[in-house]
């Protein structure tokens, strides 16, 4: 330790005289060690303020490429310290400066706009890869409770009230006369406020899917009781139209956004599961590290589901209203699902940009 | 090297981090406290920004008389309004979520409010704070937070025991922080983060620069230089400097530092009484000076040499 101090101490750069006499005129050897080395940590931590405060750009480049080095510099000169001085406000200044300076060192670094252009280019895919086991889980779950939704109420019709809420019914009750029916599905490009319409859906499923996402924290059996009762819900409607012989024109109007919106939900849906499955059985790695390896992953996937169910809401506000045939719909349905297939699984892109997938 | 020396440790919140360099940071886990009054903070900004972007498009639309007449118009004024409530759902879901991520995104990682009290986030493996994890720690806030309270706050008289058995299960969400000795919240673990005090301290003025007690450490120290004394400092001899140990050392460092007459002159008469000396007397400043840069140099001696003493009630450790 000594010797390694020692030749540090003498392979400094060359100093102004008064500062060497202040140097010499230090009592103690561990001041001296100190005022050798402070030139280098004020002026780290000058560099290091600055950089706090945003101004990355006016930084010289000379500072810049001059930081891991002053980094590393500061951070021996915090352990030899440690080591050889008593001296509580310099060990105290230079465990925050260390501290600062890392913040600065492992701090973001990627502007929102850089790590956005790696997201869609490749990024997303691979997180959505990357979770396929929960998405295989979420769609068996979400075709099991269509199919329950459907079961129950072809045995009692009262189970119809009880999976579909009064007002999201509307005229939509069973019963109902075929036309009445019809109506809900067509010729709705006459009412108004399309485009208000379009963002309160994409607000109000947008913080539900956030919602699914967040349960799978509760080992993910949550996540998959959201995803039951939905799609049961959509069970029963389809058991209504397919009464009414209106259910291939039913699936027409709700494939336009419905592809979308579904896929976005099953992925919300899959990767809190991804989340739950990882609290519950980590394997061999510690419980923590495993379930944050998970959650970053999912927040990838979930950023995701936020922009496609802005997708959806423009397609259920303004090209279901505009597209008012069966045909037509299905069209824009199935290319939207296409499209999706493709980029979450043909695609590869440089995935190696973002994230931990 | 993954515990904090004893010695150092102010609080109990005090924890040494390594890098993936392999460098050794030493942080302080934010406090409970302070977490939860900058939360305050910041859903007092969000809420103003809210009031007044409400406020502002109101004020665009000509006030609230007929609006949900005209909305469904289809003519330029109702256009325009739609525009304006599309305007206003868009803020409101931004303000809810994005504040937050924005934020934290930035270089100093930390919302308003949390910059006012101090505090920051951090990847709790030492590694790079990444975007997915800003996101994820952010994304469980509605569990943790808005839903609990909300299912707590519709306690009626006839909630029963599946309102109790919900509410607890959503209570173990809100508390979470409590229950682990890092503070760390759902979205903590999920992300893989912390939150860290962003400390902040100037360098303070080396103790023994300047004064000419060069010469009365010569003894501990065979490489100081050896100038000739400016002023007659005190000496003091090694069995007055054996009764302290690191522990005093920094209390008078402290004392020093801050300079209170009042506390000088107390410190120099303890000090005084328990080494048996009295020469000090209208010079303690000088005095207390002296003796912290002898005791100082023989302590650090002592610690080259691999000999600590932490206090006055502990032997010289061998």
């Amino acid at each position: 330790m000594n010797a390694a101090t020692h030749s540090a101490m003498h392979s400094g750069t060359s100093r102004l005289p008064e500062a060497v006499s202040a140097i010499e005129s230090a009592a103690l050897r561990s001041d001296r060690f100190r005022l050798e080395r402070e030139a280098d940590w004020q002026r780290l931590e000058a560099i290091v303020t600055r950089m706090e405060k945003g101004r990355l750009r006016r930084l010289p480049d000379e500072d810049l490429l001059a930081l891991p080095g002053l980094y590393r510099t500061v951070a021996s000169s915090l352990s030899i310290a440690r080591e050889t001085s008593l001296d509580a406000a310099t060990l105290a200044y230079l465990e925050a400066l260390v501290q600062r300076a890392w913040f600065v060192v492992s701090g973001p670094r990627s502007s929102l706009w850089d790590w956005l252009r790696g997201f869609l280019g490749g990024g997303w895919s691979a997180a959505v890869r990357g979770i396929w086991p929960d998405i295989l889980i979420a769609f068996a779950v979400m075709v099991a409770g269509t199919a329950v939704g459907w079961l129950l109420v072809a045995q009692d019709v009262n189970w119809y009230h009880a999976l579909v809420g009064g007002d999201m019914a509307g005229g939509r009750v069973p019963g109902a006369a075929p036309e009445v029916l019809r109506r809900t599905l067509f010729g709705e490009s006459e009412r108004g406020g399309m485009s208000l319409f379009a963002t309160q859906l994409f607000s109000n499923n947008s913080q539900v899917s956030i919602l699914a996402f967040a349960l799978g924290f509760a080992f993910g059996i949550p996540s998959l009781l959201l995803l039951v009762h939905n799609m049961a819900m959509l069970g029963a409607m389809l058991w209504l139209y397919h009464g009414a012989g209106l259910l291939v024109d039913f699936a027409g109007w709700l494939a336009v956004h419905g592809t979308t919106e579904l896929f976005a939900i099953m992925l919300a849906g899959a990767a809190g599961l991804h989340i739950g499955r990882a609290l519950a059985f980590p394997g061999d790695r510690p419980v923590l590290q495993a379930t944050a390896e998970a959650g970053r992953r999912a927040a990838l996937v979930m950023t995701g589901v936020v922009l496609m169910l802005v997708v959806a809401a423009l397609l259920e506000g303004f090209a279901r209203q505009l597209v008012d045939q069966t045909f037509g719909r299905f069209v824009i349905g199935g290319f939207m699902l296409a499209l999706w297939c493709a980029y979450f699984f043909a695609f590869r892109g440089n995935r190696r940009q973002v994230g931990p997938a | 090297m993954s515990v904090v020396p004893t010695r150092y440790r102010r609080t109990a919140r005090d924890r040494l981090l390594v890098t993936p360099e392999g460098i050794s940071v030493p942080v302080a886990v934010a406090s409970r406290g302070s977490r939860l009054g900058a939360l305050m903070l910041d859903f007092l900004v969000i809420l103003v920004l809210m009031g007044l972007t409400t406020w502002g498009l109101i004020a665009m639309a000509g006030g609230l008389v007929g609006i949900d007449r005209q909305l469904e118009q289809k003519n330029a004024l109702g256009y325009a309004l739609q525009f304006l409530v599309i305007v206003w759902m868009v803020a409101m879901f931004l303000f809810r979520n994005a504040y937050f991520l924005l934020f934290e995104l930035g270089p100093r990682g930390a919302t308003p409010g949390k910059r006012m009290v101090g505090i920051r986030i951090a990847a709790r493996d030492g590694g790079r704070l990444t975007a997915e994890m800003v996101i994820a720690r952010n994304l469980l806030r509605d569990i943790e937070l808005f839903l609990p309270i909300v299912f707590i706050m519709q306690a009626g008289a006839d909630s029963g025991m599946g309102w109790l058995a919900a509410s607890g299960w959503l209570a173990i969400f809100l508390l979470m922080p409590l229950f682990n000795r890092d503070g760390l919240r759902a979205g903590d673990i999920i992300a893989g983060t912390w939150v860290l005090e962003q400390p902040r301290r100037k360098l303070e003025a080396a103790m023994s620069v300047g004064r000419a007690s060069a010469q009365a450490v010569s003894f501990a120290d065979d490489k100081a230089p050896r100038t000739a004394p400016a002023r007659a400092g005190f000496r003091f001899e090694d069995a007055e400097l054996a009764v302290y140990g690191e522990y005093e050392l920094q209390a008078l460092e402290r004392v020093l530092r801050d300079g209170r007459a009042q506390s000088l002159e107390s410190v120099y008469q303890t000090i005084a009484r328990k080494i048996g000396r009295s020469d000090g007397w209208n010079d303690e400043r000088a005095f207390l000076e002296d003796y912290y840069t002898q005791l100082r140099a023989r302590l650090e001696a002592g610690m080259r040499m691999g000999r600590r003493k932490a206090d006055k009630f502990s032997g010289t450790s061998e």
